[in-house]
């Protein structure tokens, strides 16, 4: 409005870089009425500027995208699969069986997989929770407070590297690594069936038992970040009350910052345990195929959900046997949905962690 | 006058501090021990992957071919050739991804801090958003393969793996967009209000940019997350050993699907690729944490 050279002499408009003196000369705003009798005046009844509707319009189409997405992912999965699932020739949900090459005689169940995926996925949470917590307490409690900042960023920094670099790591470099020690956890713990002899090699470290490890390795920065988080926000008068009762380091961690912290903790490892149970490439490269079924042995190899898939990924040619494997996607979406909102239940609703 | 100073000083009850008995001190000293020794748990893993990746990749990336040319033409078994094919496919599809990502993501966390307040919609986006953090990557690769290429009828492609990537980097841009946003301080908003500024513009004008350092960094995270991503390219994309400039269509490599298709590769060309793409993965990767590094510390608010 101001920007081209104004030649007319200043109508109305009074800010157009004119001195104050020069508005004297000009017939239309009186000088000495100190409000510009303006026409349009505030208006009384709320009026909403286009510019804040639209913009509020966009956010939140935004925030009722993301709720329809979650919705339309169930929905699409849901669609692809049941024509498939119509074929199914065998209990989908209590069948071991996985065949779906002939269309016309599909057999496939998802007992298997889904045993192996919550074992294996069960087994890192195992490994992972103590190791977690520790740290977490490490670097809120116990690291100088100029060091802790660093650490932490260690501990991040493990959960940037990619999945498909643990996988080649696990099965290359930890595998045979671990074989001595799986070998002889099979011949002297071997009557418990957890630990007897798979249905794979030992040697070639495909097993349920190196995954697990890897998969603990790969939920280690989640637990430990939110853990970490909840921990920090221990209220300050509760670990000075300890202390002030002579507690020990040690002492004032258990009386105070555990116990608060418990339900964040459980919270964080069930995150930790959500993304164990979608893990995709890393399992895909470690467990090697076995014909057999699960034996409810760690030094089984077999496949879970999201190994099963992506190893099939390539040839989803026909839709009727891609339908098979969405199905299997469909209940993987289910199950880890329904670990993500228990973690986030546990945590609802409470006002000291806000 | 030695012998008052020792009545006036002896206690007439036992001493208020008392020394810390053995076993609580050696239980103590057990929970030091044990906590640190959980931290250094973690670091073995993390140096052991990361000297894993340079002592084995190191020496395929010091040729110059490996960051000019692309693996067309080349046998199986021979060595030689380069990525620069797949470095294209994933800074691409990574870029793509951000693209659409960020509008998406900071409109939710403005939904979630400017207009959300405590109303039912604004606690079912944020549910909903814990939720799609918590997505498998396969999960919405599958969804993509359903609605994209079954139900629409495009083919696989790059821009596929694309909006896979968009399910996986949005949440993370919520997440952290919104905590920046949230600790703009309100007398900034109510200040801009009080100069009669509408809402919207006292948004892009005023809380965006006290957030923007701290939202581009978050993108920056979220966009090495994703390269990273390997389930995604395996199902929406093929694999192709030369270039592919067409994000829409046909064949289109990337380093983690170069890595996955050279496993069935078992010589020692195919071992080097493997190791070689790790490594520039893993630098890409590093790149662009630095970058949001660098970016949080140039574009921090000046407090002076």
């Amino acid at each position: 409005m101001s920007d081209p050279v104004v030649v007319k002499p200043p109508g109305g408009t009074g800010d157009a870089g004119a001195p104050r003196g020069a508005s004297a000369h000009t017939p239309v705003p009186p000088p000495e009425a100190p409000i510009p009798p303006q026409t349009e005046v505030e208006p009384k009844s709320p009026h909403v500027r286009p510019g804040d509707r639209i913009f509020k319009g966009l956010a939140t189409g935004s925030g009722i995208f993301i709720v329809v997405l979650i919705g339309a992912i169930g929905i699409f999965l849901l669609v692809q699969a049941i024509p498939s699932l119509a074929l199914d020739n065998v209990n989908f949900l209590f069948s071991r069986e996985w065949s779906t090459g002939d269309v016309s005689n599909m057999r496939y169940g998802i007992l298997d997989l889904f045993l192996v995926t919550v074992v294996s996925a069960a087994f890192a949470l195992i490994i992972a929770m103590p190791v977690a917590m520790g740290i977490a307490l490490f670097l809120t409690q116990y690291a100088p407070r100029r060091l802790a900042r660093p650490f932490a960023y260690v501990i991040d920094l493990l959960a940037a590297v990619p999945s498909i670099i643990f996988g080649l790591w696990g099965l290359f470099v930890l595998g045979p690594v671990l074989t001595p020690f799986g070998e002889w956890l099979t011949s002297t713990l071997g009557f418990i069936p957890l630990f007897a002899k798979g249905n794979v090699s030992i040697a070639l470290g495909g097993t349920i038992f190196t995954a697990g490890i890897v998969l603990a390795v790969m939920i280690l920065p989640i637990i430990t970040a939110v853990s970490r988080e909840v921990f920090d926000r221990t209220p300050p008068t509760h670990i000075e009350g300890a202390i002030a009762l002579g507690a020990t380091k040690w002492e004032v961690v258990r009386t105070t910052v555990l116990p608060f912290g418990k339900a964040g903790y459980v919270s964080a490892s069930m995150l930790g345990l959500g993304r164990a149970l979608g893990e995709t490439i890393a399992l895909t490269i470690i467990l090697s195929a076995t014909g057999s079924n699960f034996g409810w042995s760690l030094f089984d190899g077999g496949a879970t959900f999201a190994s099963k898939i992506a190893l099939a990924a390539p040839e989803f040619n026909d839709p009727k046997s891609a339908g098979a494997y969405i199905a299997a996607g469909l209940v993987l979406f289910v199950l880890t949905f329904l670990v993500n909102a228990a973690a986030r239940s546990i945590v609802a609703g409470r006002k000291e962690y806000e | 006058m030695s012998t008052d100073t020792t009545d006036l000083t002896r206690l007439a009850t036992p001493p208020t501090f008392q020394s810390v008995s053995g076993a609580r001190k050696a239980k103590n000293l057990f929970a030091t021990v044990l906590v640190s020794l959980a931290f250094l748990i973690a670091v073995v893993p993390l140096v052991w992957v990361l000297y894993t990746v340079v002592q084995r990749g190191l020496p395929v990336v010091l040729n110059a071919d490996w960051w000019q040319k692309s693996l067309s033409g080349l046998l199986s078994r021979q060595t030689g050739g380069g990525v620069y094919h797949a470095i294209y496919g994933t800074l691409v599809q990574g870029l793509v991804c951000g693209v659409i990502s960020v509008p998406i993501g900071l409109f939710v966390a403005v939904y979630l801090v400017e207009y959300g307040g405590r109303s039912r919609l604004s606690k079912a986006t944020t549910f909903m958003v814990d939720i799609l953090t918590g997505v498998p990557s396969i999960v919405a690769a599958l969804f993509v393969y359903s609605l994209w290429i079954t139900t629409f009828g495009f083919g696989r492609s790059g821009f596929a793996v694309s909006l896979a990537l968009v399910l996986l980097m949005v949440p993370v841009i919520v997440r952290t967009t919104e905590e920046m946003l949230k600790i703009v301080p309100d007398e900034l908003r109510e200040a801009s209000y009080a100069l009669g500024i509408p809402k919207w513009k006292t948004i892009v004008k005023i809380v965006i940019p006290t957030a923007l350092s701290g939202i581009l960094t978050g993108v920056m995270l979220a966009l090495a997350r994703v390269m990273g991503e390997t389930a995604p390219v395996l199902v929406l994309a093929a694999y192709a050993p030369y270039i592919n400039y067409n994000l829409f269509d046909g064949p289109m490599a990337s380093l983690p699907l170069l890595m996955t298709s050279e496993r069935n590769n078992p010589t020692d060309a195919g071992f080097d690729r493997i190791w070689g793409a790790a490594i520039t993965l893993v630098l890409i990767i590093t790149l662009f944490n630095l970058l949001a590094t660098v970016i949080s510390r140039w574009l921090a608010p000046k407090t002076k």
